[in-house]
């Protein structure tokens, strides 16, 4: 059995495995079909200061090993997940880690600042990469100046590990990256879902309400490894990678190429129990390989061969 | 109620018709409470076309045989894929999912069970439970012609059975809410599932009739465990998720224009 121990900020994990937020829910949604304990970390759900009603129906369109939606940041607010979800997720024996999005800076604080005073809540995630809304979201993660004006501002008001969830819809990530570092985040999560869209050509009318959405699903797996390898060489923070991540195979790929650790989201929705296997399975290959610790494979991408 | 996963076995796979079939599946221990109206996502290939599960709603659970039946319309890769299993072949599924039909308050209530094209689907679990537990159920299905009239022999078992065809060659001609039987009897509660605009034209039916009305909604869904939100029906409570507060809802909550 190896050390599959890992640190991100002041923060540590039991093994480098977590869910992605909006495709997790709060982790109940899981209880039936897993242990919970067994790893990581879970991202809950993008909380918003002020309840969301999220987009139009329809939200969704499968593509081709992937799916796309829009759901919109449907949420019911930050004070109505601390009285009514709280107190039933800090039992988890695991991280429980809040999504933190907003339309404005001041939405981002208020937010930030309620969720800083939970004490079962290790970390939070700065989501300035939704591409499902009008407003804000993926706006102050796609130029550095904004990405940089709202991480300062979070920084400030929020004291825990802070990870912040980078947009791959730019041209280079890794300029946006080293802004976020510079302004005192601990870890980057990278990638959210890239925007494309999908036609019902029988209706000649686009297939989500709200025209693009966001792609993710093993699709994207080749785009969110580049990503993270080109991040990893321009960053000293950790990375949080993911993108597509069906299987421990592909969970090792993120950490060689230089994640500390890793989410798995949309394939959630196939085998709801992938988040243990894909931990086991990380086991399974530091074992085989015969390194003692998930710490040696970290960036360990042999590029020279 | 607890959810599973779990492969099961292909114990037949009867195709009714070019475009619909009827997949039976055994499970090696004693199959879990299911309710009517509920559904299972059922895991096709993972193949790039077929990637996501497909919600399908529980057709009948035959206790005698430890057996589940699954309708299935073949509209795509994956239904089409899922009409081409073989006895002995495992499924994985994510089950029992959703809300259920909720019971008439008295056992002298008619229940009219409407159900048109695959839509009859949970119409005959429904119908089945409503008999075990002694109410009088009525099904009215309708299809386009009478090839795609689906197991209505299974229907009988249990009640009364009226149908529509739209070129009239079986039942009464047209669609389900122009069946007489709407007018000659009265019933106190309609359940009913098909495509949308069918279900448009009951709920209109029950309003204006005041008789409740629970409707099985197919919203387009990723998860079936309300972790996505994608499958929301806009309701006079918000967005809900159709794979966790559905499928069934009352029509009393919908925003339809009716």
């Amino acid at each position: 059995m190896a050390n599959l121990k890992v640190n991100i900020g002041n923060l540590s994990f039991k093994n480098p495995v977590m869910t992605a937020s909006g495709t997790f829910g709060y982790g109940t949604e899981f209880l039936d079909f897993m242990d919970l304990s067994r790893i990581g970390g879970i991202f809950m759900k993008g909380t918003t200061a002020t309840h969301r009603e999220g987009n139009f129906y329809p939200r969704m369109a499968e593509t081709p090993s992937g799916m796309l939606n829009a759901v919109g940041l449907q949420n019911k607010g930050v004070d109505y997940f601390i009285s009514h979800i709280y107190p039933e997720i800090r039992k988890y024996d695991t991280n429980m880690m809040v999504n933190v999005s907003g339309s404005t800076i001041e939405e981002y604080i208020s937010c930030a600042e309620k969720i800083n005073e939970l004490e079962d809540i290790p970390a939070i995630e700065l989501n300035i990469s939704c591409p499902n809304v009008k407003q804000g979201g993926m706006a102050f993660g796609t130029n550095c100046q904004s990405a940089s004006q709202v991480v300062k501002a979070i920084r400030n008001v929020y004291r825990k590990t802070l990870t912040v969830k980078l947009s791959p819809n730019v041209t280079d990530i890794t300029e946006i990256a080293r802004t976020v570092e510079a302004e005192g985040a601990d870890a980057v999560s990278l990638i959210n879902t890239i925007v494309g869209m999908a036609i019902d050509v029988e209706k000649r009318r686009p297939v989500l309400s709200t025209v693009t959405g966001g792609l993710s699903g093993p699709c994207i797996k080749p785009i969110a490894l580049r990503m993270v390898y080109q991040t990893y060489k321009s960053v000293k923070i950790p990375i949080i990678g993911m993108g597509g991540i069906s299987n421990a195979k592909d969970a090792i790929e993120f950490i060689l190429a230089g994640s500390t650790a890793i989410q798995i989201g949309t394939y959630n929705f196939l085998d709801p129990a992938i988040s243990v296997k894909v931990a086991d399975g990380i086991n399974d290959y530091l074992d085989r390989h015969g390194f003692n610790s998930v710490q040696e494979i970290i960036g360990a991408l042999d590029i020279d061969g | 109620m607890k959810k599973y996963a779990s492969d099961w076995k292909v114990t037949e796979n009867v195709r009714l018709h070019p475009n619909y079939c009827l997949l039976k599946l055994s499970l090696d221990t004693t199959i879990p409470e299911m309710l009517p109206g509920q559904f299972v996502q059922i895991r096709v290939d993972g193949s790039p076309t077929t990637f996501l599960r497909r919600p399908i709603s529980i057709n009948y659970v035959d206790r005698n045989k430890n057996e589940l039946w699954l309708l299935i319309q073949l509209v795509g890769d994956g239904t089409k894929k899922l009409s081409e299993l073989k006895p002995q072949q495992t499924v994985n599924l994510l089950y029992p999912l959703g809300n259920s039909f909720s019971l008439p308050e008295t056992k002298h209530d008619k229940p009219l069970l409407i159900g048109g094209g695959v839509g009859v689907a949970p119409m005959l679990y429904l119908g089945s439970l409503l008999k075990s537990r002694g109410y009088l159920p009525t099904f009215l299905l309708g299809a386009r012609s009478e090839k795609d009239l689906l197991l209505p022999e299974e229907f009988e078992k249990y009640g009364h059975v009226f149908i529509t065809t739209e070129d009239g060659k079986s039942g009464e001609k047209g669609f389900v809410t122009h069946h007489s039987t709407l007018r000659e009897n009265r019933y106190d509660f309609i359940y009913t599932c098909g495509p949308n605009p069918m279900m448009h034209a009951v709920a209109a039916y029950a309003k204006q009739a005041g008789i409740p009305c629970e409707v099985s909604l197919e919203n387009l869904m990723a998860c079936g465990i309300g972790a996505c939100l994608c499958c929301v029906e806009n309701t006079t409570e918000g967005h809900i998720c159709v794979c966790t507060e559905g499928p069934v809802i009352n029509i009393e909550k919908l925003k339809w224009q009716i």
